[in-house]
């Protein structure tokens, strides 16, 4: 019971004092329709192409969404020794850090739905198969949220977390299938892909919304899940080394 | 809350390298269960590092820590249930208010929300923040962080506190409200583990004291044991305005009676168990040739103690502070 407390007010506290802040609020609308209407319009393919063009916007709305923040918020109360409170309190690491990252992924995954409102007003979304949508866009989200850790951790100043953000994620909206299939790029750069996680998210997202995918979706869901939990693990086993001195 | 008969804190060999420089070296101690125990020592001498390695903030290259008789040494999270902690800095929320702050930390340690709310109000009120409470923290004047930093390390009622430098800094008042806060929480049995570089603040303080200088403890004993050789000491400071020859020896022998020593700062420091006969002794040193310009009494305490275990002088150590950015409030 204690640890909840202290886990739900750390999420609450997060949420609070940067994720509904109205700036971010803003941005969690803005960025994703930008890009929406960037997408739908240079496609040049009409209405028809939305569903397309879908998975890649929901998945760079998640990742930038869950990215942008997580890295700057966790540098900054680093940087202002708040970090240090929580370190203090009598909860483990794991739980810490699941709260600290609970917000991010929230926010990426409320993100995740701006582009997939404005496509429910242009197309037909019948044929969508949700369940696998929400559960993808749900492992999306943590293991961006987790890389965004991963970065903020091994960074020690906000414009460190910002500048190795932008050098995981831009190579990511390329070489993650969310707008070029995989299986289209250069087979010399293909496997860099595979050895990033976004990839197997896209791919069930393709297929859950055109039914276009190259692995089996239990596949794809076992590597995003073992990419989470990879992530997780270094994230703290970097704090516990380059935070705790 | 206490395990066994083992003390509340127990130190045994504790040793912290930063690449080359040794900032705690080797270094052990007990803190007994109510006991206000101080930690004494300038600037870099290893007072934070040892509180960051109590707490779990720093690892440790050697030695050992209980808390309580929890074993924290390979795990500093299984005793920080008992542990409170008010750092050297304000580390709270600038983008919230006092009451929500104090209400965080609170549920940081598993307390309901009825219950923080209301220890939230009754520590305002205490450290006379009521008027700010609902104020953003990054508002606050420097002792008013300070007052709401120390509320947020007690909110949980710890029974064993660290306070790293609690009255660093911040105006007199607050200070005096601080130490006010420090002996009665001491009074109610609360553990206290306490850093200073302020001596005065220690003597006044702390039962037992320990020095440390470069990572160094060069000794613990109880206050009042610290304060023995000093006590029922008459010391009379006198200036001199023209400080020409040695005359040591000749004042000596003149007053076989008393003890004379030339401090750092010029002055002579005469000491004596009877108290010290002023005329007589100015006359001698104006025959002499010497301006005395200032003769005054000086109280021995913990200070000469410190000087003369150390080598260090305090003003030296509160300068060194404020230079840092410390500030003073003595």
């Amino acid at each position: 019971m204690k640890r909840w407390i202290a886990f739900s007010n750390i999420f609450a506290k997060d949420m609070r004092a940067y994720y509904l802040k109205p700036p971010n609020v803003s941005w969690g609308i803005i960025f994703p329709l930008a890009w929406t209407g960037m997408f739908f319009i240079r496609s040049g393919m009409g209405i028809e192409s939305v569903l397309d063009l879908l998975p890649g916007v929901v998945t760079i709305s998640i990742l930038f969404g869950t990215t942008s923040l997580l890295s700057v918020t966790l540098t900054f109360e680093r940087r202002n020794r708040s970090f240090e409170r929580l370190l203090l309190a009598p909860i483990s690491l794991e739980v810490l850090m699941l709260a600290k990252t609970s917000g991010a992924i929230l926010f990426g995954v409320v993100n995740a739905f701006v582009p997939i409102v404005i496509a429910a007003f242009l197309t037909d979304m019948s044929g969508i198969a949700w369940s696998l949508v929400v559960p993808a866009i749900i492992l999306i989200g943590i293991v961006s949220t987790f890389l965004g850790l991963f970065i903020s951790v091994s960074a020690s100043e906000v414009f460190e977390a910002q500048t190795f953000s932008n050098f995981f994620r831009f190579p990511m909206i390329f070489l993650c299938g969310l707008f070029f299939p995989v299986l289209s790029l250069p087979i010399f750069v293909r496997w860099l892909s595979y050895i990033l996680p976004v990839t197997y998210g896209v791919d069930i997202l393709h297929g859950a919304v055109n039914g276009e995918h190259i692995m089996s979706f239990t596949l794809d869901f076992a590597i995003l899940g073992a990419f989470c939990i990879v992530l997780f693990l270094l994230s703290l086993l970097n704090i516990k080394r380059r935070w705790i001195i | 809350m206490k395990s066994d008969n083992s003390p509340a804190i127990e130190v045994t060999g504790l040793t912290k390298r930063y690449a080359e420089v040794i900032a705690v070296n080797d270094i052990s101690f007990q803190v007994d269960h109510g006991e206000l125990f101080g930690f004494l020592g300038p600037n870099g001498a290893g007072k934070t590092t040892t509180i960051n390695m109590l707490t779990g903030l720093a690892r440790l290259d050697a030695g050992r820590i209980k808390i309580s008789g929890i074993d924290c040494t390979r795990n500093p999270k299984a005793a920080q249930h008992l542990t409170g902690i008010v750092p050297d800095e304000s580390n709270l929320y600038p983008e919230l208010t006092g009451f929500d702050n104090l209400c965080f930390c609170a549920a940081l340690y598993g307390i309901r929300k009825s219950e923080r709310q209301q220890r939230a109000q009754e520590l305002l009120e205490s450290f006379g923040l009521n008027d700010a409470a609902h104020r953003k923290f990054a508002g606050y004047s420097k002792g008013m962080k300070r007052k709401l930093t120390f509320a947020a390390g007690i909110i949980h009622q710890p029974p064993i506190l660290f306070l790293d430098e609690p009255t660093t800094g911040i105006d007199v008042g607050s200070a005096r409200q601080v130490r006010q806060i420090i002996a009665d929480l001491h009074r109610k049995g609360t553990t206290i583990f306490l850093t200073t570089h302020y001596i005065e603040e220690a003597e006044r303080l702390c039962e037992r004291i320990a020095f440390i200088v470069d990572g160094r403890i060069v000794r613990t004993d109880r206050t009042v044991d610290l304060l023995k050789p000093v006590k029922g000491k008459n010391v009379l400071l006198l200036s001199i305005s023209n400080t020409g020859a040695n005359l040591s020896k000749e004042i000596s022998s003149a007053f076989p009676e008393y003890q004379f020593q030339s401090t750092a700062s010029g002055q002579i420091r005469v000491e004596s168990v009877e108290p010290v006969n002023v005329g007589p002794l100015i006359r001698f040193l104006e025959e002499q040739g010497l301006q005395v310009t200032e003769a005054r009494r000086h109280l021995p305490s913990l200070e000469d103690i410190f000087v003369q275990v150390t080598g260090i002088e305090a003003g030296l150590m509160i300068r060194e502070k404020e230079k840092a950015g410390g500030g003073g409030n003595q």
